[in-house]
């Protein structure tokens, strides 16, 4: 969705602009590294032109209706994060120039919104995922599926954030941020399968191309004697990788304990942004309370437990401990199930 | 790539508007655009101002209003969600034939419309007498760094290509009997999409090959320079200085 002129106020628009001028310089330089030096413009320009007209490709959803792809994902997944935000922001810019789809002075907002937010959430979400889940093709391909599904919300929300700060229309942001993220919500499903699908294609045909499975190479096997063997690997790097993403874990796991427990300790018991809007405008006096309102740690906080803030920090603790129990217990289940159905037909990538 | 490069919105003229130098137009449509987006919304009157200037510019521009007025049908979208804002808005209402209206989503939805449309119609108006690669040449002048000037080049030189590259794949699967009615032909057309993403990446390689043999080393050769006189400039900034006039009068009056 191009915003249009008018649409956001005209200082937000400029801050807005800023942004999405220091974006395009930080990527400019990041692209220059993904692509190679003199490489960069006739490939960024045939990558951009490719996202162009796959916006162009209609997907029949049922009964006459159907969707596109908006594309940001895709780029980052295929082609990199620096080159995703340049391809899909050159597109964003000869769009409002050429052919006066989105405004002029929004140039700024719609190239923070749909280049800027969508491929970086889903290249951190893809990174992230591509970190915990096995080395394989099938998980380059979940992977794609998940970020793709989050970019489109997470766009949502930036705009919301966007119109909160410099909306030139006084509809109640909760109004707004239903809407929005609801019907995005919706997209994203389908623009998560076309991502997942349509990577899983170039996967199939030129693994190479895709950058996001840059860790998937496959291992030299040379012939000796008639016989194919594995080349020599070097050896180091296995066993510092292993060390290295050991001490990832571990740093991770005392961080989010150190947040969640210590940190909570002191936090704010004041209610977050959104809880607040939400009270001024009486919005929340609708709102049901969860299901789980009146589970042992409900609203963050520890049952009889009457310090407040000890009782707060309990539950963070608690809760990074349910959580990565959970985490690690499905993400076994999903290892072991994959590991034994997979093995002989396709021994990996 | 036989059409001579020409984009769907340009049309050929040899108006005053057409042979002014590309960067001066650029920055007259955005400083208008700008101005117009400043303009407090309930100086009703200097938006009809606004949209007698751009009459004007296209007059001189001799582009015909029945082109720009289709155009306009981009907003569409925006105009859906434009009649819905006096619904759903808060403040004071006023009652109109029965309906319950919110007073701030009747301002909100004429604001949007109305600055929408004149944003549409400047950038139309822009389009419509620029060249592709003046456009482009008019980008680098006003400072956007090179590198991106080259992409964007390449991104509409190329658009062409990939789209007919694109329409040729849909011909081979409709001659092959497929259609696509719902989700369950995703599969296909997902992999006509990373097909196309492979042709394009590999024709950006064979491009860039090209482009080493006859000597690019990463700049493109300036051939013709743009260059504005005074006098240019005079004219180009005509519509957005008197556009500014009008919205100070808004802001004062």
């Amino acid at each position: 969705m191009h915003v249009p002129d008018g649409f956001i106020d005209a200082p937000t628009s400029a801050v807005t602009g800023v942004v999405a001028a220091g974006a395009l310089a930080v990527s400019l330089r990041g692209a220059r590294r993904e692509l190679g030096e003199e490489r960069t413009a006739p490939l960024a320009g045939l990558v951009a032109a490719f996202i162009f007209a796959v916006q162009m490709l209609n997907f029949p959803v049922a009964a006459g209706t159907s969707g596109h792809l908006l594309g940001g994902a895709l780029a980052a997944i295929l082609v990199g994060p620096y080159t995703g935000v340049l391809c899909v922001s050159v597109v964003l810019l000869m769009q409002g120039v050429l052919f006066a789809d989105g405004g002029l002075t929004a140039l700024g907002v719609n190239i923070t919104d749909m280049a800027l937010v969508t491929t970086v959430v889903s290249y951190a979400v893809f990174r992230g995922l591509l970190a915990v889940l096995p080395r394989k093709r099938r998980s380059v391909t979940v992977a794609s599926f998940v970020a793709a599904l989050v970019s489109v919300p997470a766009a949502a929300v930036a705009f919301t954030l966007i119109y909160a700060i410099g909306g030139t229309t006084d509809v109640s942001i909760g109004k707004v941020a239903t809407a929005m993220i609801g019907v995005h919500v919706l997209i994203g499903i389908g623009e998560a399968v076309i991502t997942a699908l349509t990577v899983g294609a170039v996967i199939a045909v030129r693994p190479d191309l895709v950058h996001g499975a840059r860790g998937l190479r496959q291992r030299l096997r040379l012939r000796v004697n008639g016989e194919l063997v594995d080349a020599p690997e070097p050896a180091a790097v296995p066993a510092a990788a292993r060390t290295s993403r050991r001490t990832v874990w571990l740093t991770g796991l005392v961080a989010s304990l150190v947040l969640a427990g210590f940190v909570s300790f002191y936090a704010s018991a004041n209610p977050d942004g959104l809880e607040k809007v939400a009270h001024d405008k009486g919005i929340d006096t609708k709102a049901k309370e969860h299901a789980s309102a009146d589970s042992p740690l409900a609203d963050y906080g520890v049952k009889d437990v009457s310090d407040a803030r000890l009782s707060g920090g309990l539950a963070g603790v608690i809760g990074v401990g349910v959580t990565v129990v959970a985490g690690s217990a499905v993400f076994w289940a999903v290892r072991r199930r994959r590991g034994a159905d997979v093995s002989p037909a396709n021994p990996g990538l | 790539m036989g059409a001579g490069h020409a984009h769907r919105l340009y049309r050929h003229g040899t108006s005053p508007v057409h042979a002014l130098p590309p960067h001066a137009k650029l920055a007259a449509a955005f400083l208008f655009v700008l101005v117009v987006v400043a303009t407090p919304r309930e100086a009703m009157w200097a938006f009809a101002v606004y949209a007698v200037l751009l009459a004007a510019a296209a007059r001189l521009a001799r582009v015909p209003a029945a082109f720009l007025l289709k155009r306009l049908l981009i907003e569409v979208p925006f105009v859906a969600f434009a009649v819905l804002m006096p619904f759903v808005a808060q403040g004071e209402r006023v009652h109109v034939l029965g309906l319950s209206l919110s007073v701030n989503g009747l301002w909100g939805a004429w604001n949007v419309l109305a600055k929408g449309a004149l944003g549409v119609a400047a950038s139309v108006l822009l389009a419509a007498t620029t060249e592709l690669r003046q456009l482009l040449l008019g980008l680098e002048r006003l400072k956007l760094p090179p590198l991106l000037v080259q992409i964007a080049g390449f991104m509409i030189r190329y658009g062409d290509v990939i789209t007919d590259e694109m329409r040729r794949m849909r011909i081979a699967r409709a001659s092959r009997g497929f259609e696509a009615r719902g989700v369950r032909h995703w599969g296909v057309l997902a992999k006509s999409a990373g097909a196309l993403f492979i042709r394009s990446y590999e024709r950006g390689e064979r491009v860039h090959l090209a482009m080493v043999s006859r000597g690019y080393t990463g700049s493109m050769p300036v051939v013709a320079e743009a260059v504005a006189s005074p006098a240019q400039w005079r004219l180009a900034l005509a519509l957005p200085c008197s556009a500014l006039v009008v919205c100070l009068l808004g802001w004062i009056l």
